[in-house]
């Protein structure tokens, strides 16, 4: 648990009742990185993010945020880190400006009036300052509480999907905003469903039913999995979608428009298939690196089977 | 790290704004007190029995016993001990420890045996009217069925009957026994029950529901300062409601004030502050804003059935008295009958502001220990 870590835990646990919902929990978070946090619906995302920031105390497990102890610390821990909660948290009643102004004050920041100014104006809500928050659309919602969550200059930013339903040239802008933060050092813990924002990120962390599956660095993730994925194009491509499915040593087929993704973890058994697929003439097989794309339909193909075995 | 008054004022002033949006439940704060004035000034009779009683005896004679023997099997009247003096009877009833004072005269006896008709004088607390009333009805022929009993023989034919005596009722503190200058006084209890339970507890769950405590407790605002900003408002709120109250129970039923303002203000300050602590021990058992209302009007029902409110507190079961003497509202109500209609200061109430304290610090306590600043 060094300095370098803005976040650092081991076996953190929390238990809601009898359900064990985060089991034994380790994370990393070097400073100044961003980090993806991925896992399916209620695979317990959130419920980690809440006990970094002290909002959850663990049943289990211990750790340092931004080098406080996140069980005894958390005054300090929140003085310092911006969170996005899932769910939209400002006051519907209340104004843009005074939803922002009222941050502000929690942060007891010198220069409010300032800041809260510069925000509206980086929002691009300058003009519509005086709007009651709970008027906003879906996508401007998220972007306000986005903005709230930094008007205080934090060191670590717990993003909890925060681009959902925004759309896509906000979430680009919002992108980019994140790679300038953490160009800054500021560090960013992001948790998301989209495969397009994950391989933006530096690391990555896969959580499902409560377990962590597998973290590091994103483009180690793939070769982490040891999946081998083929490119199949050619006619009529749905009914070898379906024949493929049938077939032994193919474990993921997954469609990008006219193109199959054809993936499995034995190499040599996946190598036969398309040799006599290839054979048959009818359509083009290339060998291609595994991207993070396949490697994660088939992580989350497995935390479903997770889900049906009932555990 | 210290309280800090600048994100506690935050608190505050977003409280206000928001209550400032909310125009329904602001016309309601305003709107109830005055409804419910108007819908319980109407009134509400009840025969209540047991009722307290002291006696004040300058003849021990057998006649006498026999009067007090008939008083208490007529289950109005429950004797409590005697009284030496007419100030010892006086402070009794001003304290609420009794409800009656026989006088009996001297020579009661003698005068009865000789036609002289003596006059027995019973002072009631007809600040309760429905208390008062029936007990004072019934008083005449219970006295005189006593005495006719009592007297056997030779002497019984020398009386007259229906045997010579009078019986003078001196009503204290609501001579005319009206009904609204009981129930009014005591609704202010009730209403400012009602309300400030009610708002405070959802004004802190709705945060909860909304998920905007969430983000409110992930900045470095401490519990403190969230609660103390939170309840603050409403303490203005029953500030407000109770002028408005006053006011109106002074130009529409004409209910007199002629205690010590002082003591209703404090006896009024700290009864807002138990009920402010209620509401928040409320909040911190209920998950929406729905079991909030409920529970918090499930608090306001021993309020209104068991603190006097509703039925006089003396003529109550035990049991009913004892669980009475556990609510707030019981010992608020006993100071507003005693300062506006009985004309008592602040050293009349010590025993009821001792009460209510006790039942704050307990509620206080309890939800101190129930308060978590995280989710869990
Ligand atoms: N306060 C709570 N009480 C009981 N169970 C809870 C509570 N909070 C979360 N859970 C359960 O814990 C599990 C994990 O929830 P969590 O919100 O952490 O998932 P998530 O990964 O954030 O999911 P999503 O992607 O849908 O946001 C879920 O099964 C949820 O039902
Ligand atoms: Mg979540």
């Amino acid at each position: 648990m060094t300095a370098e870590m803005a976040i650092s835990v081991r076996g953190l646990t929390k238990r809601f009742g009898p359900r064990t919902v985060v089991d034994r929990f380790d994370m990393d978070v070097p400073r100044g990185a961003i980090y993806g946090f991925l896992g399916p619906n209620g695979s317990g995302k959130t419920t980690t993010i809440r006990m970094m920031c002290g909002l959850l105390t663990p049943d289990g497990g211990s750790g340092t945020c931004l080098g406080h102890d996140i069980l005894t610390q958390s005054q300090q821990i929140k003085e310092q880190v911006g969170y996005m909660t899932q769910r939209f948290s400002l006051y519907e009643d209340l104004t843009i400006r005074e939803n922002l102004d009222f941050i502000a004050r929690m942060f007891r920041m010198k220069d409010r009036k300032a800041r809260v100014d510069a925000a509206l104006a980086d929002l691009g809500l300058a003009d519509r300052a005086g709007q009651l928050a709970g008027t906003l659309s879906g996508g401007w919602k998220q972007r306000l509480s986005l903005a709230s969550c930094m008007l205080h200059d934090p060191q670590l930013l717990l993003l909890d999907e925060p681009t959902a339903g925004v759309d896509p040239k906000a979430r680009r802008d919002f992108w980019d905003e994140i790679r300038r933060l953490a160009a800054r050092g500021v560090t960013v813990l992001v948790s998301t469903h989209y495969m397009d924002e994950a391989v933006q990120c530096d690391f990555i962390a896969y959580i499902a039913y409560g377990k962590k599956l597998i973290s590091g660095p994103a483009r180690d993730i793939p070769g982490m999995i040891g999946l081998t994925t083929w490119q199949v194009e050619g006619p009529d491509i749905g009914a070898l979608e379906a024949a493929l499915r049938q077939t032994p040593g193919v474990e993921q087929v997954a469609r990008f428009g006219a193109v199959l993704h054809v993936s499995g973890t034995d190499a040599a058994a996946l190598a036969r298939v398309a040799a006599e697929q290839s054979a048959l003439g009818t359509h083009q097989w290339h060998e291609q690196k595994g991207g993070l794309e396949e490697a994660f339909i088939y992580l989350m193909a497995g935390a479903s089977d997770n889900f049906s075995e009932g555990e | 790290m210290a309280f800090s008054f600048a994100r506690f004022g935050a608190v505050l002033f977003k409280e206000f704004v928001q209550m400032r949006r909310d125009r329904v439940t602001f016309a309601m704060m305003i709107g109830i007190p005055i409804m419910q004035l108007f819908l319980f000034g109407f009134a509400i009779n009840s025969d209540p029995k047991h009722l307290p009683t002291l006696v004040e005896m300058a003849d021990q004679g057998p006649v006498t016993r026999a009067v007090l023997m008939g008083m208490q099997t007529s289950d109005y009247f429950d004797f409590q001990g005697v009284v030496t003096s007419a100030e010892e009877g006086d402070r009794a009833l001003r304290n609420g420890s009794a409800n009656f004072v026989v006088v009996i005269p001297p020579g009661f006896e003698r005068d009865v045996m000789r036609g002289l008709a003596p006059d027995l004088l019973l002072s009631a607390d007809a600040s309760d009217p429905s208390a008062a009333g029936a007990a004072v009805a019934a008083l005449s022929g219970i006295v005189s069925g006593a005495i006719s009993q009592s007297l056997t023989g030779a002497v019984a034919a020398k009386v007259p009957t229906p045997p010579p005596f009078s019986v003078t009722v001196h009503k204290q503190f609501n001579p005319e026994g009206r009904t609204a200058t009981n129930i009014v006084p005591g609704l202010l209890g009730v209403i400012l029950s009602m309300t400030m339970v009610m708002i405070t507890a959802v004004a802190i769950v709705r945060e909860t529901e909304k998920g905007t405590m969430e983000a409110l407790i992930a900045t470095p605002v401490r519990p403190l300062e969230v609660m103390l900003g939170k309840i603050t408002p409403y303490i203005l709120v029953g500030y407000v409601q109770t002028i408005v109250f006053l006011l109106a129970a002074r130009v529409v039923f004409d209910v007199p004030f002629i205690g010590a303002p002082l003591a209703l203000f404090v006896g009024f300050n700290l009864y807002i502050v138990v009920n402010l602590a209620l509401g928040f021990l409320v909040s911190t058992v209920a998950r929406s804003q729905m079991q909030a209302m409920q529970l918090a009007f499930f608090t306001i029902l021993p309020s209104i059935l068991l603190s006097g409110f509703m039925f006089p507190f003396a003529g109550m079961p035990g049991w009913a008295q004892t669980l009475g003497t556990g609510i707030p509202a019981t010992h608020f109500l006993r100071i507003t009958r005693k300062v506006m209609l009985k004309g008592a200061g602040l050293a009349d109430i010590g025993g009821d502001l001792l009460a209510i304290g006790i039942i704050t610090l307990v509620i206080v306590a309890v939800a101190l220990k129930r308060y978590r600043q995280t989710l869990d």
